[in-house]
């Protein structure tokens, strides 16, 4: 029985799964911490939720960015 | 087990022919139709925000209630008072973006214009020129170079590193990440629904493994809610990046 073969598309989708670890565990903690700023001091809840979508976009730009590679090695 | 499940090659769930004008630069397919009804419901919120009733009603609220959220939310949470100028670009920047979106769980036409390349990168280039114009005007031409290359407090031993570093990451990285944000968004949002929605079609037969048919159901379902938050998030982190970039350019902090 195999469980797995290693294919071009099977290596990328792996190659990727690898790829997308650091954005989770990067937006993971920068949502988190910006939770507990909220909640310290709501009042200034509004700049720390825009700085957190900033953060957030450039985290995630990482995993996107293995994205388009995964879709670039399929062609 | 074999669920006889074909998933349609990537390029036949973003490509759609050409009915109109074919041979030609400027041949029509539903990708370009979608432009065309996202600028029109673009200038239709401008048009109907303009009417300036004393108590708004409809589309006029709607589009007060927008403005309001363009101003407050991305505006003044990232430029400040002095960007408020800007706030017109970013309505616009923002309506379109997100109607060229959310086209993508619109029943019959479920296709985000968004998920082929040419409107992000055109956006982003479009932002790029914006952004460095900007800087341009405000600190001439020189003066806009050395305010976005040479970063306040850094030892001159340093600047060799600094400067390139820089350089790539102010004019090559902020519009390349700003195109690929949303172009990867949105295609993955769109081949998530793909998938799940062909799943649902496999298992619609007689079959016994016909009971997981719940199972990718409830993720279309699930997956086209979240597509509307992805859709309205996306528009949202652009128009705040174009604020952001526009606001580093022409800033004179340092």
């Amino acid at each position: 029985m195999i469980l797995a073969e290693i294919t071009d598309t099977g290596l990328a989708a792996l190659t990727y799964g690898i790829g997308a670890l650091g954005p989770g565990i990067g937006i993971g903690y920068l949502v988190g911490q910006a939770v507990q700023a909220m909640a310290r001091q709501p009042e200034a809840a509004g700049m720390v939720r825009t700085t957190m979508f900033l953060g957030i976009a450039f985290v995630e730009a990482l995993a996107l960015i293995g994205f388009v590679v995964f879709f670039l090695g399929q062609a | 087990m074999i669920l006889g499940l074909e998933f349609p090659p990537l390029s036949h769930i973003v490509d759609w022919p050409v009915f109109l004008f074919e041979d030609t630069a400027f041949g029509i397919n539903k990708v370009v139709l979608i432009y065309f009804a996202a600028a029109i419901l673009t200038m239709l919120i401008f048009v109907l925000g303009n009417q300036r009733k004393l108590v708004p009603t409809g589309a006029q609220n709607l589009a007060e209630s927008s403005v309001n959220f363009i101003e407050e939310g991305i505006v003044m949470q990232s430029m400040g008072p002095r960007g408020l100028k800007w706030a017109p670009m970013l309505t616009a920047l923002f309506f379109f973006i997100f109607f060229c979106n959310i086209f993508e769980i619109i029943p019959a036409v479920q296709m985000p214009a968004t998920a082929r390349i040419a409107l992000p990168m055109f956006l982003a280039i479009f932002v790029w020129f914006v952004f460095n114009i900007a800087g341009m005007i405000e600190h001439g031409p020189i003066g806009y170079l050395k305010h976005s290359l040479i970063p306040p407090g850094v030892p001159a031993g340093l600047l060799p590193i600094i400067v390139p570093i820089e350089f790539v990451s102010n004019f090559l990285v902020r519009p390349f990440s700003l195109m690929v944000r949303l172009f990867a968004n949105l295609l993955a949002g769109h081949i998530l629904l793909v998938t799940f929605a062909v799943l649902t079609a496999a298992l619609w037969t007689t079959k016994w493994y016909a009971v997981f048919l719940p199972l990718p159901l409830f993720a279309v379902i699930f997956f086209t809610a979240f597509e509307i938050l992805v859709s309205f998030l996306q528009a949202y982190v652009f128009t705040l990046l174009a604020a952001v970039y526009i606001d580093s350019a022409t800033s004179h902090e340092h």
